[in-house]
């Protein structure tokens, strides 16, 4: 079992390491975020006004849009120069390495929500820092539930061909579970009395949905890679 | 054992097809919705068969997955293209019925939601089986997996969230009348899966025995 989080401990910071000195994923994912928001801005402003409930779904959007990105072009890099092969050939548990693959895009992708959720709230008024804990926790649960079935199939997807296109078509439907509970919890968040037994149901379930992705994904990501 | 069942089951099929009309015909009218209700006996046989499909392909791929058995695949990718076309004939006879019953095609309500979203998971895994290229059976069964595991979700989440959508204790409560027509047309729809799957099995079967062939040819 420490062997286990070692492994992980270590690809997660080889990622990191190949990430900070180049910053390449990350200005590039963080840019297109900013990007998909501005989209958003004049799809859902009125006269000025952001339209009632669409910061919710923005900032998901955003995040989702952005994961995919980052999910896709961590993998495009790892089967550029060969490493995922050389990472499977390692006498190490197949799953530590998934794990240490999560572990990385979930740090590079909250790395981004850090600019990216004060810029939402700043350019959409929006009251999102009023319950910092809960959002926070809507945000981990989320980004982590998402990340999880996006680091299984980025993984298994490097093998195939057309994998650009076909990460989002299916990952989008599958995590849409996580989705709805992140936009939905969110949207409570926003209103002006914040009904804390809903929030609570929704994060209780994105909790649960994360359990299930994470089980099924460190069940099949040996089958899924070995060829 | 397949092929001899195949004549026989296919016989029974027809009955039932031939049948189900004249039960349909039969079934008291539904006081409030009228006519319209008749779509009942289409709609959930058809999501019916489409739930059993899912699990089918689900398990097959685990299978697949975890012991590598050629036929579990191609039980598989069979049950992955039915559960597309009955998902197909359920999400064209629910709107019918709710443009009627609701004054809308479409509800984003829990219930439609997730049913819609399990449906594009099984065209995302016969896109990925399409195009992914050589080896791509075994990605597909991976989503195969994740799709199976949507299913008690979209079963429960009507009776969990809230919803317009009828909920499971409707079956229960209907007059006897309809009942028979609804239980007729559900293994009617049943029996159609299963022949249809078994028929695909052996086409796949088939197309890897000439593959075969044509390469030892070329040897």
């Amino acid at each position: 079992m420490k062997r286990f989080f070692a492994v992980a401990f270590l690809i997660m910071r080889k990622d990191l390491r190949v990430e900070t000195r180049s910053l390449e994923l990350f200005l590039t994912t963080l840019f297109f975020a900013v990007s998909s928001v501005l989209v958003f801005a004049f799809g859902f402003v009125r006269n000025g006004r952001p339209v009632e409930n669409a910061v919710a779904g923005i900032l998901w959007i955003a995040i989702a849009f952005a994961g995919t990105l980052a999910l896709g072009r961590t993998f495009e890099r790892e089967r550029y120069h060969d490493v995922l092969r050389s990472l499977l050939l390692a006498p190490v548990d197949r799953p530590a390495i998934y794990v240490g693959k999560l572990l990385g895009i979930l740090t590079l992708l909250a790395a981004v929500e850090v600019v990216v959720v004060p810029l939402i709230a700043l350019l959409f008024q929006a009251p999102l820092f009023r319950h910092p804990v809960l959002l926070f926790l809507l945000l981990l649960l989320g980004t982590l539930g998402f990340t999880a079935v996006g680091t299984l199939f980025g993984a298994m997807l490097v093998r195939a061909r057309s994998r650009d296109v076909l990460l989002p078509v299916l990952l989008y439907p599958i995590t849409i579970p996580v989705i709805i509970a992140g936009v939905r919890g969110t949207a409570v968040l926003l209103q002006p009395e914040m009904d804390l037994a809903i929030v609570r149901a929704w994060i209780g379930m994105l909790a649960f949905f994360d359990v299930v992705f994470i089980t099924l994904s460190l069940w099949t990501f040996e089958p899924v890679m070995t060829e | 054992m397949m092929q001899r069942m195949f004549p026989p089951l296919i016989v029974l099929a027809m009955i039932f097809f031939v049948c189900a009309p004249v039960f349909i015909a039969w079934a008291p009218y539904e006081s409030t919705m009228g006519l319209v209700q008749k779509i009942f006996y289409f709609h959930l046989p058809s999501w019916a068969a489409m739930f059993v499909a899912a699990i089918v392909c689900g398990i097959a791929s685990v299978v697949f997955l975890f012991k590598g058995r050629v036929i579990a695949d191609r039980i598989a990718v069979a049950s992955a293209e039915l559960a597309v076309v009955f998902g197909l004939i359920g999400l064209v006879s629910g709107p019918l019925w709710a443009r009627k019953a609701w004054g809308v095609w479409w509800q984003w309500d829990a219930r439609l939601t997730m049913a819609l979203v399990l449906w594009m998971i099984f065209v995302a895994y016969l896109l990925l089986r399409e195009y992914g290229g050589p080896g791509s059976e075994k990605l597909a069964a991976g989503v195969a997996l994740f799709g199976m595991a949507n299913v008690p979700f979209v079963y429960w989440s009507v009776n969990v969230w809230r919803t317009v959508h009828p909920t499971t204790n409707v079956v229960p409560t209907l007059v006897p009348g309809m009942r028979g027509a609804l239980w007729w047309s559900l293994i009617g729809f049943l029996l159609l899966y299963a022949l249809a799957m078994m028929a695909r099995v052996r086409l796949e079967e088939q197309r890897a025995t000439l593959e075969r062939v044509y390469r030892e040819l070329d040897d």
